[in-house]
């Protein structure tokens, strides 16, 4: 404990530099894979091509996507933009899946029924497809999200600082301590973005709230 | 483009080939660590998760339980379990956080592919006189292998992208290369290696779909043949909306 | 016979479901419980074959209480039809209709075979033996379900609205397949069903239900109608209005049945033929 009561500083401003980190490639993700997902949802060759590439692109591990992307885009691999870049793609290949499974969940009779009152196509997907894609979007996005914090951690590996410094500075010192309160911090952060999520959900969507838990 | 070529040079390299970390003995020993991992992941979590999906309790708890464990960090779990087992065992201490990490994925693909199947069909295998035990074996383990498989597919890759870090304790593995490069600037070998990780991480995810799909029972596919395309994707998205936290 | 003697039931520490029942279902007859949804009908028909047991009282069946047969042997011997079949996905159609006479420890291929005859009974073209549920449509499941039923040849048949899913063209034809089969294989069937034409088409027997499993009536088809107990039955068996609501109307061509829309349903001959099926003959 003596250790973490010592840092509580250090700790502090690298629980902040990983939040910041991590919300950038959610939201980021997120705008992206709306446009991506409807693509899906909407064609059905688009639907093929995007899953598939969305599949390999989760696939890869983060690591390894963090040497990759910088020679094709020409960025330093020692960048935070690196890192920011590899974690967006890594939210869109889990929310393009996301999105198109929430916009084919959405009920076609309703769908039908808003054609039949006279709904423009845009405003349809903004006022009516988008909004009841919205509960299996969130719980996409709840998992996307708790990746993402975790992953955050890795770009240490590459000079990036975050959480994950707690764990390379505490290996090479032999700390526990310093590894443990990261691995609490990281968890800490994703519970915190998560709670965030649900929050703003029930706010956004009154409807999905449910009274219990519904029965099996 | 060049820094593709040079990494496609490291390689085909020969010095790729010989000698003590030539790629077979490091491919060989990513292999080793998913595999072995894997395996005892899917011993300790199958019969926990068709506890829970076959009684119903206990479900809450996992349901928690995987969404802690998708946020937490697998490369710190690795280096606190080496220091708290001890840097004598860092295979024993990167094999346990390997398992733990795998355990979350499997557990949620064996309960869940019980709780797809509908309660009318096993109301129906109840109600013509299988034992509870009959139930489990001939309707529930084959109806939910797809969604099994698909958990050990997550559980997979996890193990894959963790054991690429695990290079860091000096485990061997794919890895190896980033982290000897990665110090030195040599980009076409920390490059080649990465591409090569991608590549095997692609493989085993594909080999297992294709797992997947052969173990999906036909009367199951049979009904489905005209989204046959996008089934497993749903499948796939369907364990990971379950494990949410 | 199947006799309920003050069956009660509550799940858990909910309010009682069932309370005090008592019924005595004859056999070789086709005993209807009819009621809204939530009145206990599919809870009393799973007591008989103990997918549920009774909170107290006792269910018999020939003078033995279920209770002191195992679950499983009791289950297998009693033939159990759900809605929309209740099929094993997994499972080819015929393998399906062997599965109770394969539990039993019958060979794979006498249980085939018989599951082959049954095809035949329920009016299935032997070719569907091979097709997977899913392939099949509602009305063909409907009747795998009927054929897996039967397959152990039980002297009971359970039928939990079994006709609920599909279409009423579908429902009507099997309506009348399950005419035709009572009327060769003689069994004892309990059926349940919310829909008051079905029970009076298909039963010997009618149960009237309301919440908690109170019996408002019971009697043949011919009884209830001729004699509705009292507002809640003549209201839901609609002799108030509708199709069950006729007056006789002289015509220049003879006396029609007309109803209280004023649509003719039927012409009224005199001294009709025998009724269609032998109702009003209980003991």
């Amino acid at each position: 404990m003596n250790w973490v009561l010592d840092n509580l500083d250090l700790i502090g401003r690298l629980s902040l530099e990983h939040l910041r980190l991590s919300i950038t490639p959610i939201l980021a993700g997120l705008l992206i894979a709306i446009p991506l997902g409807w693509l899906a949802h909407r064609y059905r060759l688009a639907r093929g091509a995007l899953l598939t590439s969305a599949g390999l692109l989760y696939t890869i591990p983060s690591l390894a996507l963090f040497v990759i992307i910088p020679p094709i885009l020409g960025i330093s691999y020692l960048s935070e933009l690196n890192v920011t870049i590899a974690l967006t793609l890594f939210v869109i290949a889990i929310m393009a899946r996301s999105v198109a499974d929430a916009l084919d969940s959405v009920d076609g009779n309703v769908r039908q029924s808003a054609v039949a009152v006279g709904y423009g196509a845009l405003r349809r997907f903004f006022t009516v497809d988008l909004p009841l894609a919205g509960p299996v979007i969130l719980s996409g996005l709840r998992v996307a999200a708790a990746s993402t914090v975790s992953l955050v951690t890795v770009g240490i590996l590459i000079g990036v600082e975050s959480l994950g410094y707690l764990f390379t500075n505490g290996y090479q010192r032999r700390i526990v301590e310093e590894i443990f309160s990261g691995v609490v911090m990281v968890m800490l952060v994703a519970l915190l973005i998560d709670l965030a999520l649900v929050a703003l959900g029930r706010l956004a969507m009154p409807w999905a709230r449910r009274p219990g838990r519904a029965a099996r | 483009m060049n820094l593709f070529l040079d990494a496609l040079a490291w390689i085909v390299a020969p010095e790729r080939f010989e000698g003590s970390s030539s790629l077979f003995v490091r491919l060989g020993e990513h292999l080793y660590f998913t595999a072995f991992s894997v395996l005892i992941a899917t011993v300790i979590a199958v019969p926990i998760g068709y506890l829970i999906g076959h009684t119903g309790r206990g479900r809450e708890l996992a349901v928690g339980l995987s969404g802690a464990a998708r946020a937490l960090p697998s490369f710190g779990l690795i280096l606190l379990l080496v220091l708290v087992m001890g840097v004598t065992n860092k295979p024993a201490a990167a094999f346990t956080a390997f398992v733990v990490l795998a355990i979350p994925s499997i557990l949620a693909g064996a309960y869940a592919g019980f709780e797809a199947i509908e309660r009318r069909t096993i109301n129906a295998a109840r109600a013509v006189g299988m034992t509870e035990w009959q139930i489990l074996w001939r309707v529930e383990v084959p109806l939910g292998l797809p969604l099994l498989i698909g958990g050990i597919r997550s559980a997979a890759l996890q193990v894959v992208a963790t054991a690429t870090l695990a290079a860091y304790i000096g485990l061997g593995g794919l890895g190896y290369y980033i982290f000897r490069g990665l110090p030195l600037g040599r980009y076409d070998e920390m490059l080649g290696a990465s591409i090569l990780v991608a590549v095997l991480a692609i493989v085993i995810d594909a080999a297992l779909a294709l797992c997947q799909r052969l173990f999906v029972p036909r009367g199951v596919a049979a009904g489905r043949t005209p989204s046959l395309r996008t089934a497993p994707a749903r499948r796939r998205a369907m364990v990971e909306t379950s494990t949410a936290p | 016979m199947i006799e309920f003697t003050s069956v009660s039931k509550r799940f858990g520490d909910g309010p009682l479901v069932i309370e005090d029942f008592s019924l005595v279902i004859p056999a070789h007859k086709t005993t209807v419980l009819v009621g809204s949804s939530g009145c206990g009908k599919t809870t009393l028909l799973r007591m008989i074959n103990r997918m549920v047991d009774p909170s107290s009282g006792t269910v018999e069946i020939d003078g033995t209480s279920v209770l002191e047969r195992d679950p499983v042997a009791l289950r297998r011997s009693i033939g159990y039809v759900l809605q929309s079949g209740g099929l094993l996905p997994h499972l080819r159609v015929v393998d399906n209709v062997a599965t109770v006479p394969r539990l039993n420890g019958v060979s794979r291929a006498d249980a085939r075979a018989r599951a082959l005859e049954l095809l035949d009974t329920v009016g299935l073209d032997r070719s569907l033996a091979s097709r997977y549920p899913a392939q099949l449509s509602g009305g063909q499941q409907q009747r795998v379900g009927v054929a897996r039923a039967l397959a152990s040849d039980p002297n009971i048949l359970l039928m939990d609205e079994p006709f609920g899913a599909v279409d009423p063209i579908v429902r009507a034809e099997l309506q009348q397949e399950t005419i035709r089969l009572q009327r060769e294989l003689d069994k004892t069937v309990v059926f349940v069903t919310h829909d008051i034409d079905e029970a009076f088409l298909l039963a010997d027997q009618v149960v009237i239900l309301e919440k908690g499993g109170r019996i408002v009536q019971k009697g043949s088809p011919s009884e209830i109608i001729e004699n509705p107990a009292n507002d809640f039955v003549a209201s839901f068996i609609g002799v108030d209005r509708g199709a069950r609501a006729l007056t006789i109307k002289q015509t220049p061509h003879g006396r029609v049945l007309v109803d209280d829309a004023g649509r003719t349903q039927g012409v009224l001959v005199e001294e009709s033929a025998p009724a269609r099926r032998s109702e009003g003959s209980l003991p």
